[in-house]
């Protein structure tokens, strides 16, 4: 177990102010906020691909690295099937019988069909869901998504959002970034509201939608975009 | 008109009799050309791949440097080759001055910032959208290196080629440093210059066919690989 995260005066040059907070296993967390709010920086600093300029961000459990994924907005595919991108990432893990596993993770999201199809010449749906085998392939404790369908039309979206309840469904932890209150509603089951690099406010979706405690989130929802 | 169609006519004569000394000047060009190519891509792929990933103080006034040496004079690059392997040069003692080798190294010169600055572009555009996802995955260092250089393997085929086309079609580097010596030195380009001087036109003509055949068929060769695996790869 590498939960719980904890982030402890957590800062990165002047885009997130020092933050403090810690994730636990259990339910998935909406990242919210406008464009520009930090929110990927915040994810980035989480999993390790920024390192923070202030604070410190400290996992529980050994070798955290191999117990997280993360799924970009934009899906990075190298030139190769849509199997072998999968298995790729199996063997980097040293995860044995790689072909096996990723064909079962393609089987997962409804990609079986494609396995042998080259990863670049699929849809933009079918890219992401191949990148959320990929994720889902190495088992993450925790998951990270950035926006993983601000690119993608209403069908794509719906499935995209389907699995991932089913992958929060069977355990692992979901961490997503959003900028769509609908999304947030429909996925996240805490809201860490981010404003100005700032975390304004953290609460449960339904209180943080029904009754927001601050003013900034209260402006968000109601669509009022007063940093505009 | 009449005298550059009858010109035409005994190059194709020429090159369709497979004539011996054609055939040896076309054969002579093309091992130093690919020689040069091969040296230049062995030193130039992993210098582009390193500038591209790398970050180092003075990194951008390489690139500029690397770009503009990519319009490195021919002549210039012969002259400096001969003035290190002349006998009283720095590299005198080898005796590889008017020598194939001669020009293997002149060319290797003159393409080594094109394959390098070309593979440099690619290396670094590549790098900019793979970097994240392939730390996220675990992937760092030279096996990171390797999976960003095997994806874009395509784009540098191309760069290889382009300095391909650039070696086999110049003519100052060689002549200096190799000679144009009969049948010891004496290449495609090198011969057209000489025989139009004498007006042996039809020996000129038919070097320049070839030559042209030669770079259009890379050139063709380079688009199509390309094309084929945009279609295939994406």
């Amino acid at each position: 177990m590498i939960l719980p995260l904890r982030l402890d005066g957590v800062a990165y040059r002047g885009i997130i102010e020092p933050l403090t907070l810690e994730l636990g296993a259990g339910p998935s967390t909406v990242i919210l906020g406008a464009n520009g709010a930090g929110k990927s920086v915040l994810m980035r600093l989480m999993h390790g691909l920024l390192a923070p300029t202030g604070g410190r961000v400290s996992w529980s459990g050994e070798n955290p690295r191999r117990h997280q994924a993360m799924v970009f907005q934009r899906p990075v595919m190298l030139r190769r099937s849509a199997l072998a991108n999968v298995a790729y990432a199996l063997k980097l893990a040293g995860v044995a019988e790689a072909h096996r596993v990723a064909t079962a993770a393609l089987e997962e999201v409804g990609l079986a069909h494609l396995a042998h199809r080259s990863a670049r010449v699929l849809s933009g749906g079918e890219q992401q869901r191949l990148a959320l085998a990929r994720a889902w392939a190495l088992h993450p404790e925790v998951l990270f998504l950035d926006e993983p369908t601000a690119s993608l039309d209403p069908t794509a979206t719906r499935e995209i959002e389907a699995l991932i309840r089913a992958f929060d469904a069977a355990g692992t932890k979901v961490v997503m970034a959003t900028h769509n209150l609908g999304q947030a509603r429909r996925v996240g089951d805490e809201v860490l509201f981010i404003h100005q690099g700032r975390l304004v406010e953290r609460a449960p979706v339904d209180q943080f939608f029904a009754r927001p405690a601050s003013a900034e989130a209260a402006a968000f929802i109601k669509g009022e975009l007063p940093w505009v | 008109m009449d005298s550059i169609l009858e010109a035409i006519r005994a190059a194709v004569r020429l090159i369709a009799s497979g004539d011996a000394t054609l055939g040896e000047i076309v054969l002579l060009s093309l091992s130093v050309s690919l020689s040069a190519v091969a040296f230049a891509a062995l030193l130039g792929l992993p210098l582009g791949a390193a500038i591209a990933v790398g970050r180092f103080p003075g990194r951008r006034a390489v690139i500029v440097l690397l770009n503009a040496l990519m319009g490195l004079p021919p002549v210039v690059v012969g002259l400096v080759v001969y003035l290190l392997l002349s006998r009283a040069g720095p590299l005198g003692e080898l005796g590889l001055l008017f020598t194939p080798g001669a020009m293997v190294i002149a060319q290797t010169i003159l393409i080594l910032p094109i394959i390098a600055a070309l593979s440099r572009q690619s290396v670094e555009d590549a790098w900019r959208e793979y970097e994240e996802q392939l730390r996220s995955l675990g992937a760092e260092g030279v096996g990171a290196a390797l999976t960003v250089l095997w994806d874009i393997r395509f784009s540098l085929l191309t760069a290889v080629l382009a300095g391909l086309g650039r070696a086999s079609a110049e003519v100052g580097a060689v002549m200096i440093v190799g000679g144009n010596i009969d049948g010891v030195t004496r290449v495609m380009t090198t011969t057209i210059a000489l025989e139009t001087s004498k007006g042996d036109l039809p020996l000129a003509l038919g070097l320049g066919l070839v030559l042209i055949a030669i770079v259009l068929a890379l050139n063709a060769a380079a688009y199509l690989v390309k094309e084929a695996a945009q279609r295939r790869y994406g």
